[in-house]
Order: C-alpha cells, then sequence, then structure tokens
C-alpha cells in the first residue's frame, strides 16, 4: 500500500525539479527540492511506495533525466498518469522507475487515499475497487524487468 | 502506401521501409552533450563499463547554458566535459561558441537526412533542415556514446500546411505559437509534426528552425521541414538528388491535417505559464513590463535582431524597462556586430550579452522577482524557469518583443 499524491495536468519537469538544482552534483542533494513550486511538503511527505498519480502530459518540457530520477530517489514506486510526455516516460523507464497509463485513475483518487499496484498484472486497487492500467511495450517492459538501460546493456 | 518525411528519413538511414510504430534500431549520426548533463552522461557512461566512445567524430560537446559561469559549481561541468573530450578523443567541443542548437547546423554538422540526439529537448531544432532529431536522457546517451546506436520507434506524422503571404508585423514564432495553441501542449504527443506550403516554402531556414525548435512544446518528437536549395545553401551541400528524395509521397498517411492561410495569422503571445496559453497580442495589449529578452535558440538568430533592430532605430526603450539581447551564437553576435545591428540595439538601450542560452533556462543575467513581468522571445514561460515562480512570462516574436520594449508595455510591433 501506497499513498497518493495528485498532481495536475501539464505537470512540466520545471515544476518536478527546477533548473537551478540541477547543478547539485548528486540525484540525493537535488531530490529535496522535488515539486518545489507546487507542493513544498511534497519531499518531506513522501514515503518510499507511495504514488504520483497525474493528469494528462506528465513530464512534458525539458529532457532532464534529474525528473524521474528524484523520484525515484524519494522512493516513489510508480507514476501513473492519463498520459506522459515522451522523453520523461522514456528515461523512466530507462531509470527502471515504472510509469503506467491509465485515464480513469486521476479521476477517482484524491491527495492521501490509499492505492495498491500489481504491476505484473496491471491492476490498481483504490478503496476495494479495482482499475486496469496499460502495460508497456515489450521493448520497454523488457529494460524496465531487468532495472534499467544500464543493467540492460551490462547483460 | 505512401510515407510521410519522417517515415522516408528513418527508412534511408535503415535500408528498408517503416512504417509508424515499427521499433528499429538506428546508427547515430551525430550526438550532441550540453554542459549541464555532460558530468551526468560520462558517469552513466562508465557504470556502463564501455572502455572506448563507439564513434567520437559524431560527439559534439557545447557549453552553453552555464556560460559564462555564474555560480561556482558550474565549472565543474567544463571540466568534466574537457576531461571526457581528452580521455575518449573527442575533438568537436565548443567551449564558448553559442547555443548548441544554434550549432549543430550552424557549425555545419547536421545535414538534411541525417538522425541526431541530443541530452537536451529542443534537439528537435534540426528538423529545419529535414533531420530527424530529438532529445533523450543522460543516460541513454551514455548508452549511444559506447553503441553508436539507439532504438526508435517510429512516429505517426500531423501535416500542419500554410499558405499564402503573412502579414507585415507576423513572423514565424507567431506561426508556431498559434499552432502550438490549437494543437495544445500534449497534441502532438509521440508524433512528428511536418510544415508546409508555400508560406513555409518562402520561409528562411532560421525562421523554419523557429518552428522546428518548438514543435517540442506541443509534445512532438520532432518537426520537421523537406530540405530545398535554401536548406542546402545554409548547410553547404549540394542539392542533388539524395536530398530531393526526401519529401513526403502525395499518398502518405497523417493522423491529421492542419490547414491554415498565412493572411489570417495575428501577433500572439503565450500567456503565464502554459505555453499554450495563446492570446492575441491586441488581446493583452497595455499589460506593463519590466524586462523583455530577445534571444535563445528559438528566436537568437541574425534575422530576429535585425527585425528587432528595423523596429527600434532611432528609439529607445522604455525607461524602466531592461532589454537584454543575446545572440544565439558567436557567428551571428560577429555578424550583427559588422553590419550596424547591435549599434541600433545598443543605441536604443538594450544590454547586448555574451553568445549563449543565457535568461531563457533562468540562469544567465536577468532573473526577476515576484509579480515582474517579462516578455521573451525563447521557447518556454513554465512556472519559476526566470526567477521566482511568481514572475509573468509572456513568450512573443523578435517584432513584438522590440515593439514592447519600447513601448513600456506589451504592444504589437
Amino acid at each position: 500500500m501506497g499513498k497518493v499524491f495528485r498532481f495536475h495536468k501539464d505537470v512540466d519537469t520545471d515544476q518536478i525539479i527546477a533548473s537551478q538544482y540541477l547543478l547539485f552534483p548528486t540525484i540525493d542533494e537535488m531530490k529535496v527540492h522535488t515539486f518545489e513550486s507546487l507542493n513544498s511538503d511534497f519531499a518531506s511527505q513522501v514515503k518510499p511506495g507511495d504514488f504520483v498519480v497525474a493528469d494528462e502530459n506528465f513530464g512534458c518540457g525539458s529532457s532532464r533525466e534529474q525528473a524521474p530520477s528524484v523520484l525515484k530517489a524519494l522512493g516513489v514506486k510508480a507514476v501513473i498518469a492519463k498520459s506522459f510526455a515522451r522523453i520523461f516516460y522514456r528515461n523512466s523507464i530507462n531509470i527502471g522507475m515504472p510509469v503506467i497509463v491509465s485515464k480513469e485513475l486521476y479521476d477517482v483518487v484524491k491527495d492521501g487515499d490509499e492505492m495498491e499496484l500489481d504491476l505484473q498484472e496491471g491492476v490498481i486497487t483504490v478503496d476495494g475497487k479495482t482499475y486496469s492500467c496499460t502495460k508497456l511495450p515489450a521493448k520497454m517492459q523488457e529494460i524496465l524487468d531487468q532495472g534499467g538501460l544500464i543493467a540492460s546493456l551490462n547483460q | 502506401m505512401g510515407h510521410t518525411l519522417i517515415e522516408k528519413i528513418i527508412g534511408n538511414k535503415v535500408g528498408h521501409e517503416v512504417k509508424p510504430g515499427d521499433i528499429v534500431t538506428v546508427d547515430v549520426d551525430w550526438c550532441m552533450i550540453d554542459d549541464i548533463m555532460v558530468p551526468f552522461a560520462v558517469q552513466k557512461f562508465e557504470e556502463m563499463g564501455f572502455d572506448k566512445v563507439a564513434n567520437p567524430d559524431s560527439v559534439v560537446l557545447i557549453y552553453d547554458h552555464f556560460l559564462p559561469a555564474t555560480q561556482v559549481d558550474d565549472s565543474r561541468h567544463f571540466r568534466a566535459g574537457d576531461e571526457f573530450a581528452d580521455k575518449y578523443g573527442i575533438k568537436r567541443v565548443h567551449r564558448t561558441d553559442g547555443i548548441c542548437h544554434q550549432l549543430m547546423t550552424e557549425a555545419g554538422y547536421v545535414k538534411p537526412g541525417d538522425i541526431a540526439f541530443g541530452t537536451d529537448s529542443h534537439t528537435v531544432t534540426y528538423g529545419c533542415v529535414g533531420a530527424f532529431s530529438t532529445g533523450i536522457g543522460y543516460t541513454e546517451m551514455a548508452g549511444i556514446l559506447g553503441t553508436g546506436q539507439l532504438w526508435i520507434k517510429v512516429p505517426e506524422t500531423i501535416r500542419v500546411e500554410i499558405d499564402g503571404t503573412l502579414p507585415g508585423n507576423v513572423t514565424s514564432k507567431d506561426v508556431i505559437l498559434r499552432i502550438i495553441g490549437d494543437l495544445t501542449a500534449s497534441g502532438a504527443t509521440y508524433q512528428a509534426l511536418e510544415f508546409g506550403g508555400s508560406t513555409v516554402d518562402a520561409m528562411s531556414v532560421a525562421s523554419r528552425m523557429t518552428m522546428s525548435n518548438m514543435s517540442v512544446e506541443a509534445g512532438a518528437k520532432c518537426g520537421v521541414f523537406v530540405p530545398d536549395e535554401k536548406t542546402c545553401d545554409y548547410c553547404r551541400i549540394p542539392y542533388d538528388d539524395s536530398v530531393k528524395a526526401l519529401q513526403p509521397d502525395g499518398d502518405a498517411t497523417y493522423t491529421k491535417v492542419m490547414r491554415y492561410r498565412a493572411e489570417d495569422f495575428v501577433p500572439v503571445c503565450a500567456c503565464p505559464s502554459l505555453v499554450d496559453n495563446i492570446k492575441p497580442v491586441s488581446e493583452i495589449k497595455g499589460t506593463k513590463v519590466n524586462q523583455v529578452f530577445l534571444g535563445s535558440c528559438t528566436n537568437g538568430r541574425l534575422e530576429d535582431l535585425r527585425t528587432a533592430a528595423a523596429y527600434m532605430k532611432g528609439k529607445h526603450v522604455a525607461p524602466f524597462v531592461k532589454m537584454i539581447v543575446t545572440p544565439a551564437s558567436r557567428k551571428i553576435y560577429r555578424e550583427a556586430l559588422a553590419d550596424g545591428t547591435l549599434e541600433i540595439l545598443s543605441d536604443a538601450g538594450a544590454i547586448i550579452t555574451t553568445p549563449g542560452c543565457g535568461l531563457c533556462c533562468g540562469r544567465g543575467g536577468g532573473i526577476l522577482s515576484d509579480d515582474e513581468v517579462v516578455v521573451a522571445t525563447n521557447n518556454r514561460n513554465f512556472l519559476g524557469r526566470m526567477g521566482t515562480s511568481k514572475v509573468q512570462i509572456y513568450l512573443a516574436s523578435p517584432a513584438t518583443a522590440a515593439a514592447t520594449a519600447v513601448a513600456g508595455y506589451i504592444t504589437e510591433a
């Protein structure tokens, strides 16, 4: 079980991690500033296993891989959105963080809801109800299963 | 079945016909790594255990976002790039020449039909010469450095057709902003934009660059133009059969065709704080501004500076406005210096800065504070991009920026 942090549509990568923090040498130094302009308490409140749930076009804007990386470093188990911007989507898979398309979840959850995700089955459970989510293309699932692109290339 | 331009470009590279949805592995002609991402790409390259760069001559390192350095940690990025270049025999390193997306075509690298990837989302810019180029993350870039290849999904295409003559105070910036407004910020996600029509044919390569550059703001994977004689002049290559083959078939399949009459375009702004929040300048006219920024890989080229200078000659920036002009490259800086453009802008009260990304990414001089208003010619007005999250950023054309700087409030030229 993890807690839901809910975000609106068109959340851009500057909002996930602003450019002034990109010069920090490590993701761990950056991660405390995650979503700073939208919810300054996010980084202190999110716990490993929690979820980010968003409307359309999550992660639009820059190609910064630091955006999915700070979420992963904070322990976010998966981002579930109605749709994703393509670079964010690809980066997430490459660093081994699940990104899941669900057209209905955003509209039925509230901030703070408890939810469960079964990645293998593609099933989300919130408040006793289940929702199916889209599975990844085979090529991407393979990279994700291996733990990201580095692990995949090292195979 | 016919093919769109992007299907032709990718098909030529892989040596067989491709259709949207196909996943193919391509040999990469060009890898661009900018200063922000250099240390991270190097770290991932090492974690992957590679002992050499597959094709060092395809790699271009460009320092632009942090140049000249404004914070003590910035030079760490330059050092990481220099050490990596030395160790792996990378000769193409631009340390002070300008913005990456300007240099990748201007310096003679990316040509029609090439495939290029960069660690910055505006890598889509090279679609202006009929290349396939798009942004990727640094882990993926590290993979290309080691293998020379990347897998891609062939995108579907949206065709944008514009015919006729644009009004005098309308530039290609107004055109692409309007298209993004119509598509929305996610309307072209995963897809290619293909621009065509008599208006586009009449545009300079510089004007097309502005449109390719901003195609990512509608979520597009790339934004491509058919290469023509102007493209070949710019790239310093012959307009031969291999270039002429790079055009869509008459029976190509598009997910959507958007048609515009050039005469219907008006000067517009992307209003705070979304790139698809487009309004005609006439609707927001009178909004008082604190600063105007003319520059970036979107609109920092010679024709952009000349457009501003033509309007500002003999006029002066409003007393309470700071106008910052940042040429996109050293070449542009020198050309604008030689032809008197910079002198006109300086006489008008503008601050001329060194070439680079400057204020666009919120790193150069010109950071703003709560409730201040800036009209800028770059590509993003995201919350907090040029200072605090309460700064109001309006994106506009160079013509609108110049007129606004003189008036002190938003207005068309």
